[in-house]
């Protein structure tokens, strides 16, 4: 059998996503594509309020309404399910309190479920919900976190002293000190709102009980099938074994779909009673009042440099507004948390001081949502020492490489605790530097200010944490495993199954997963088919999120596709008589290692492994379904860097921003398909400045959503989006045999971080200073109105 | 029924064209287009992303035009011809977009693919030279989240060179 040669199909290779022949045909099967027979629809009737008592519910009307099958309220929901305490264990102090899956008494965020409608079609279940009648008595509500916090606030968790879920301080070297010796001190108060991670498809599962086994299969677009399984199996008591959680094609992840949402839990609970099918497809409308949020932080900064150029200090101070309850398994101390050991971690200081603090506010949870807390860390770093630069007169370029952690100086354990190993920040510099060609555009800034033209260029520095390992959630006591595993099948023919535990939601990773076994095995890529994203059949494992996938998962499948080249060569040994250590695999052969030759084809080795045992020697031992799992058991993170910048230009009259160019350079360890990877870095790039510029989730100051349409949310269109240049250092994590890190988040994480800067570049000259997030033309004409007073 | 009236509930009939073959049903009144073709007909690769007019997945061509599938009412196609991605691929142009899609990883989790590359359609039957801002342009109404929209016009761009050919 002619095959191409390996190389051009395994790591390292550009070649296209599987998938996508099938998607782009309009074949996908995404979870709103699928029906079961006898399935019920559902939809929820939620709190239109974002904190009232619950006086009394009638579903007598809306349970006759034309093809309900029933309306079911706390009443018989919330006892089927324990309530979740989103705390973590490893967090000191960390509190919350114990949340249902419907409002009983209270409701305390708007869009807080309180009846499920269940009806024939999802049209029936719509019009029925009208029909629910609940008085509501409003409450007073706590809106934003300086409220939540303020003397005499209302408490809202009746049992808790107040409204602070958790209070964090840290402090290496001596800030103080080192503040009072500084020749410049730059302070900032900086503010991100609400924004929704937006998936192109909303949220939706179909959950299946079949009342006469007890068992429970739910197709679910979510992340994390095992992590579900978790959840089904243990707060609603069905034997672990027989949950099965599998997910059909997913329309984008980011996050959202790995957070453990209450109308999807009852939605189960729902199958349960009724022992039908039930489907719950969020809408459009729905998503904004119901889908977990993220970011709304408040945050005071600020650095101290010597005039030499060296920095003496770093503070951060955060406040973050994490909605109702504890986002459960996931917590809400994470994106704070993530803030503050992340801040100014790619530079070299000593003295350190953060403080985050979480605070509950009558709004929606807020859950995972890419990058977590690290764009904010990326933000601070990068717009202080941008800033304190300038004071200086020293060149932002030049001031990084001065500040930046060399490798000399690696490993190394930054002021927030951080281990960086294998960073590589002033290589992606220089490569950035070449690439957007620095110091013309400089010029050409300066020339065009003359002019009247005011166009800023930033810099977005970071390092992400990628792959949590169990050093990171073990302690936190959440069910959420950090391996991934992979069984490999070899097929009679000589071709190559592969089951992972991984999902994937777009990213490519089932790709790379082939490209990895492919390599290994010597056959041609075409020759592995990889399923994942089922919870009863692979080995158990994380699935994807934060950025894991390939660099976790992927490490699992080349350690299996090694065990079981070992066994084809041993199985090769006996048939041919040659030594196993004489032989190796290429291009769908066991081959001589020395001569290259052909000694059997795989498929023979196939054929002879399950059909011929009896040609073997008694006790020969065929085993060709091998599987490993891996984790790092001492790893908390694999930590990745990247730079980028942004080169924009901001009109002064109307206050819109015009991104003009983008570059952005990663070291995500090894790459095992750079054009997968390369889309992704741009699509999280594209997310980054949607997030900078356009998106919140607009309140009314009694915590009332303004916005909830897509006419009203605006995200990033490709007429606004530039070109994004993407380039890649190649530093391997040495941990691991494929050593790669991950790359999902990276792009958004330093877009964010070149977008502020650059922007504030671009006002420098006029005084003026944006740091309320999303920079909208109304904040940019304000800002320059507030310079112009001074 | 119970004491309920519901409006739009009546039926119309549909004498339309759909993928070159003839179409006689008949549909709610209140039925979008969208969901007629991913409910009635089972041609799921048309998606719905708001349903509200902003996001493009819906997109399917009418009379060779892009119109929005859920801001269609099923009536409305009466006398008309509608292409859907499913009718559409593999052929001519189409296959050719649905080729540099992929080469150039265009999509990630597929779900704007079906709009996208209708849109895309329409502009390179026109055949003439644009620019990347122009393609941009015409794009916009097509919301992807997951890519940089980058790879995008790279594929649409590559197609258009090859018509110029
Ligand atoms: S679903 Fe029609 S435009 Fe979004
Ligand atoms: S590929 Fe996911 S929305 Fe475009």
């Amino acid at each position: 059998m002619a095959s191409p040669a390996a190389s051009t199909t395994g790591i390292g290779a550009r070649i296209p996503r599987r998938e996508l022949k099938r998607l782009l045909a309009g074949h996908g099967r995404y979870i709103d594509d699928i029906r079961l027979s006898r399935m019920l629809h559902a939809y929820f009737v939620r709190s239109p309020h974002p904190h009232a008592k619950l006086v009394s519910i009638d579903v007598q009307r809306a349970s006759r309404a034309p093809g309900v099958a029933g309306v079911l309220t706390a009443v018989e929901i919330n006892p089927r399910c324990e309530p979740f305490v989103g705390v973590a264990l490893h967090r000191a102090g960390h509190r919350s309190a114990p949340q249902r899956l419907f409002a009983a008494e209270r409701a305390v965020w708007q869009g807080q479920p309180a009846a499920i409608v269940l009806a024939d079609s999802r049209a029936e279940a719509e019009d029925a919900a009208e029909l629910v009648e609940i008085e509501w008595q409003p409450l007073p509500v706590v809106a934003d976190q300086f409220q939540a916090i303020a003397p005499g606030a209302p408490v809202i968790h009746h049992g808790m002293p107040d409204n602070l879920a958790f209070d964090f301080t840290l402090e290496q070297g001596e800030p103080a000190k080192a503040f009072a010796e500084a020749d410049v001190v730059i302070e900032e108060e900086l503010r991100f709102e609400r924004q929704m991670a937006m998936t192109l498809e909303p949220r939706g599962l179909i959950a299946d009980f079949n009342p006469s086994d007890g068992s429970l299969t739910v197709i679910h677009a979510h992340q994390s099938p095992f992590q579900m399984q978790e959840i089904f199996a243990n707060y609603l008591g069905i034997p672990e074994h027989k949950v099965r959680v599998v997910a059909p094609d997913i329309g984008g992840g980011f996050g959202l779909k790995l957070n453990v949402h209450c109308d999807e839990i009852a939605t189960v609970v729902a199958s349960v009673i009724f022992g039908r099918p039930v489907k719950f497809c969020v809408d459009r409308l729905e998503s904004f009042v119901s889908d977990a949020q993220a970011r709304d932080h408040r945050i005071k900064c600020r650095i101290g440099c010597k005039r030499t150029g060296e920095i003496t200090a770093m503070e951060i101070d955060d406040i973050g507004a994490v909605g109702a309850y504890g986002m459960p398994m996931r917590f809400n101390v994470a994106e704070g948390m993530m803030a503050v050991v992340m801040t100014g971690a790619p530079y070299l200081f000593n003295s350190y001081k953060a403080r985050t603090r979480s605070v509950y506010v009558n709004k929606n949870l807020i859950g995972m949502y890419r990058g977590v807390g690290m764009p904010l860390a990326c933000i601070v770093g990068e717009l202080l020492t941008d800033l304190a630069a300038h004071e200086l007169g020293i060149d932002t370029v030049e001031f990084k490489r001065r500040n930046y952690r060399p490798k000399s100086t690696l490993p190394c354990v930054t002021p927030g605790g951080q281990r960086l190993e294998t960073v590589s920040f002033h290589e992606c510099l220089e490569r950035l530097v070449g690439l957007m060609d620095y110091d013309k555009l400089r010029r050409e800034q300066r020339e065009l200010r003359e002019r009247g033209i005011h166009r800023g260029i930033g810099i977005g520095t970071f390092c992400e944490q990628t792959a949590y390992g169990p050093p990171y959630y073990g302690p936190s006591g959440a069910a959420i495993s950090t391996q991934d595993g992979c069984t490999l099948r070899l097929e009679p023919s000589g071709s190559v199954r592969c089951l992972t535990s991984l999902t994937d939601q777009g990213q490519g990773t089932l790709t790379a997963v082939a490209q990895i076994v492919a390599e290994t095995l010597g056959i041609p890529v075409d020759d592995v088919s990889v399923a994942g994203n089922d919870s009863a059949i692979s080995t158990y494992g994380g699935g994807a999120w934060a950025s894991r996938g390939t660099a976790v998962g992927g490490e699992a499948a080349l350690r299996a596709s090694t065990i079981l080249k070992e066994n084809i060569l041993s199985l090769a040994s006996a048939i041919t008589q040659t030594p196993a250590d004489e032989l190796s695999l290429a291009n769908g052969q066991v081959i001589n290692s020395k001569t290259g030759l052909s000694v059997i084809s795989l498929a023979e080795v196939g054929r002879i492994g399950y059909f011929r045992q009896d040609t073997l020697p008694k006790d020969f031992d065929v085993q060709l379904s091998v599987n490993a799992s891996f984790v790092a058991n001492d790893k908390p993170y694999y930590m990745a860097n990247g730079v980028q910048a942004s080169y924009v230009e901001v009109d002064t009259d109307t206050g819109f921003i015009r991104l003009l160019g983008q570059w952005a350079v990663d070291d995500c360890g090894r790459v095992v398909n750079p054009l997968l990877v390369d889309e992704q870095v741009r699509g999280g790039t594209v997310q980054g400045i949607g997030a900078v510029l356009f998106e919140e989730c607009i309140y009314s100051e009694d915590a009332n959503l303004l916005n909830g349409t897509m006419a009203d949310y605006l995200v990033p269109m490709a007429y606004e989006m530039p070109d994004i240049v993407v380039s890649h250092v190649e530093t391997p994590e040495t941990s691991t045999r494929l050593g790669a890190k991950g790359i999902g988040e990276a792009g958004l994480i330093g877009a964010m971080g070149a977008v502020w800067v650059a922007v504030n570049d671009a006002l420098r000259p006029l005084g003026a200073r944006i740091t309320h997030q999303p920079f909208t033309p109304e904040r940019v004409l304000d800002a320059l109105a507030r310079a112009k007073l001074r | 029924m119970g004491d309920v009236e519901l409006i739009g509930d009546e039926e119309v009939e549909v004498v339309a064209t759909l993928n070159g073959k003839p179409l006689k049903r008949r549909a709610k009144a209140r039925q979008h287009l969208a969901d007629f073709l991913r409910q009635e007909l089972e041609l799921t690769g048309t998606h719905l992303g708001c349903e509200h007019g902003i996001c493009g997945a819906c997109t399917v061509l009418i009379d060779g035009r892009t119109a929005r599938g859920c801001l269609t009412l099923t009536a409305q196609i009466s006398g008309k011809s509608v292409e859907t991605i499913e009718g559409l691929s593999d052929n001519g142009r189409l296959a050719e977009l649905q080729q540099e899609f992929i080469a150039r990883n265009a999509a990630q989790c597929g779900f704007c693919s079906s709009g996208m590359l209708l849109t895309a359609y329409e502009l390179v039957q026109g055949g003439e030279k644009l620019s990347r801002s122009e393609i941009r342009e015409h794009i916009s109404g097509n919301m992807c989240r997951c890519t940089g929209y980058h790879a995008i016009v790279d594929a649409i761009e590559a197609v258009l060179a090859k018509g110029l050919r």
